[in-house]
């Protein structure tokens, strides 16, 4: 028997949002005890600031470039590399219980698995794997799926449907009827993607996926080795959490983000030294990517509606905190935890009224890129507890669950294995990390690849509709931490753009095994 | 509105292409997740494996052009096009194109994205029947 693994992600979650890591609205003991416990990362990064890239990363622990689902809408090839394929083959139990968006949401034609297995009542389906092989979806034996709202063909929709119809109007309308993010507004604020939820508690999605996780859990044997990946769909907008919930946070009494200056013209002064998607974004006049509502402009966003925003956030990452601790208690009172890995982090950051924005896109700052990241090692392994200040990747999150099961690296994972201890990350070169953006919707293409080391934050844009290809952002992370300075046509930091350009340059030439890349079948 | 066009070359001659497509009810043999095509008069309506009925208005139908024209009627578009075209290239090749234009913009996408899969399955088709003469 070796030690199993309890990967758990969030949807969309700022590193801030954590009390370990400063938050001041909402607070996190269960996870604030892991990171104790474990190994706190500072700098985590992912490798995309979108879902289903990113989420990709995690699975193949390969850059977007390389699997091929290099936007929202891109599924990512049947037969990529996963990491659970080599978990089975280590006589691992696997599942996937709740977001997994490795393949695009809106099928109508049902061409891919995670739209059909509700249906179907199966828990997994035989594909061909990275190797030539046959078997479980990507690895898994079980999959269960849910996503942010009540609509659509995965499992946690059609359990509301069937169960719960009276329930299925309380959830905010996630897209509009041009099927674009919807910029409906609501509570007290009239923010977008808001709504005052009536559904109960025990039927929103974060305790649905934790109970689902430990039905699943429940059936494993004392000496079954598994990996279990449990995947809330959270704290990602609409921010809807059960209305029964949302006294936990008065919005009124919500500080605002120390990124968010109050004055439109210090908003717009801010915004006005980075590239110029930025404040055509925030004025209207672009709307690059899906991800953010169509009918939404930025200016209108006030300073009330960023507070209901963080409060009602600060809400739904307090449910994730609390059904993790259920799942955990669970895992204690089986007798397991001596011999569990327990890994949390989350696919990508949230704007959350940073320069006076919401939501996400091609804007890399910390906001999107600062990820949290916590791994409390098997208590059987003896690591020792530490924070690592070192820059790490999502990227690394393959190899790391590898290293656990004591399963060597196979060629086509990018990432080494995180390290325990700033000491391990110098030794192993854990100096910078690489985060790209690549979109091409309706005649917008945006082309964006970010360096981040410990001390400097470097973004290149590439050419695409609104970038020449000579644009970029530098921030000195230890003099400017909120990015607010950009320094890329400072000729006293020739020398650190030029260095910071090469990385970015040997990333792009990288040798891999890059997958072909994947076309857009969705916009989400 | 948005307008999405993809297209592959087919070693096929164009008659042989354009039969698999000028079928109407021929569809779920090569469009990915449609699933039926029952037609009523020059009304289609299609099944996809989700289990949606969507009716669709053919509206040309032409072997000389080799084009075939069709609109999703369903209320979800407020508008829809879609078109295919089988262009000679020499006598045993073709370009089939498959072109999209629809309102909603997401819904464009959508339907564009399965058309990819649809050529892949009309070149199969089309170059099988080629080869059995």
């Amino acid at each position: 028997m070796g030690r199993k693994i309890l990967f758990i992600t969030t949807d969309q979650q700022r590193y801030d949002t954590l009390g370990v890591n400063g938050s001041v609205v909402g607070r996190t003991p269960v996870l604030d005890g892991l990171a104790a416990a474990g190994i706190r990362y500072e700098r985590c990064q992912p490798t995309s600031v979108v879902c289903m890239p990113s989420r990709a990363s995690m699975l193949t622990g390969q850059f977007p470039t390389t699997h091929g689902a290099w936007m929202n809408g891109v599924p990512l090839a049947v037969d990529a590399p996963s990491v659970a394929e080599n978990l089975h083959d280590a006589g691992y139990a696997t599942a996937l219980i709740g977001k997994a968006h490795f393949e695009p949401f809106m099928d109508p034609f049902g061409r891919y698995a995670e739209n059909t297995l509700a249906s179907l009542g199966i828990p997994t389906i035989e594909q061909p794997w990275y190797d030539g092989r046959m078997g479980v979806h990507r690895g898994f034996d079980y999959l269960e799926f849910a996503t942010h709202g009540v609509m659509g063909l995965l499992h946690y929709a059609k359990w509301m449907q069937q169960h719960h119809p009276e329930a299925l109007a309380g959830f905010y309308p996630v897209v509009d009827g041009d099927l674009n993010v919807n910029a409906l507004g609501g509570g007290d604020t009239g923010a977008p993607q808001v709504k005052v939820n009536d559904v109960p508690k025990d039927w929103y999605h974060t305790d649905w996926v934790a109970q689902r996780t430990m039905d699943w859990l429940s059936q494993q044997s004392d000496d079954q080795d598994w990996f279990c990946w449990m995947s809330f769909p959270d704290p990602h907008h609409p921010w809807d959490p059960p209305k029964s919930e949302v006294s936990r946070v008065n919005w009124k009494d919500v500080p605002l983000p120390v990124n968010y200056p109050e004055k439109a013209s210090e908003r717009e002064e801010l915004l006005d030294q980075k590239a110029r998607h930025w404040r055509a974004w925030y004025d209207g006049r672009v709307v690059s990517n899906y991800e953010a509502p169509a009918k939404w402009v930025p200016a209108t966003l006030t300073a009330d509606q960023v507070r209901e925003v963080n409060a009602l956030n600060a809400v739904e990452v307090e449910l994730i905190d609390e059904a993790i601790g259920r799942v955990l208690q669970m895992i204690k009172d089986k007798g397991w935890d001596d011999d569990v890995d327990i890994i949390f982090t989350t696919d990508h950051g949230e704007l959350q009224g940073d320069f006076g924005l919401l939501f996400k896109g091609p804007y890399h700052v910390d906001g999107l890129m600062r990820l949290p990241l916590i791994w409390r090692p098997a208590p059987s392994a003896k690591v020792a507890p530490a924070v690592v200040t070192a820059p790490v990747s999502l990227v690394s999150l393959a190899s790391t669950f590898l290293e656990v099961a004591g399963q060597p690296a196979p060629s086509w994972v990018e990432g080494a294995a995180l390290p325990r201890s700033d000491d391990e990350a110098s030794a192993g070169n854990f100096h910078d990390t690489i985060t790209e953006w690549d979109s091409e919707l309706f005649g917008v293409a945006v082309h964006v690849r970010t360096v981040t080391t410990k001390r400097y934050l470097y973004t290149e844009y590439q050419k695409g509709t609104m970038h020449e290809g000579s644009e970029g952002e530098l921030y000195d992370l230890e003099n400017d931490p909120l990015q607010r300075v950009n320094l890329f046509s400072d000729a006293g930091y020739a020398s650190v753009r030029n260095e910071l350009s090469e990385r970015l340059l040997a990333h792009a030439q990288r040798p891999n095994q890059k997958t072909e890349l994947g076309v857009v079948m969705a916009p989400v | 509105m948005a307008s999405i066009r993809y297209e592959k070359r087919i070693a096929a001659d164009p008659d042989t292409v354009y039969a698999v497509v000028s079928d109407p009810l021929s569809i779920p043999e090569w469009f990915p997740g449609i699933v039926k095509a029952e037609m009523d008069g020059n009304v289609r309506t299609i099944t996809t494996a989700s289990g949606l009925q969507m009716p669709e208005l053919i509206m040309a139908n032409d072997p000389i052009l080799r084009r075939f024209a069709y609109r999703i009627t369903a209320p979800l578009y407020k508008f829809h096009l879609g078109t295919i075209d089988v262009i000679e290239i020499s006598a045993n090749e073709s370009l089939c194109v498959y072109s999209t234009t629809a309102e909603p913009d997401t819904l464009a996408l959508i339907i564009a994205g399965g058309t990819i899969g649809a050529l892949e399955q009309i070149a199969i088709i089309a170059e099988s029947r080629q080869q059995e003469g």
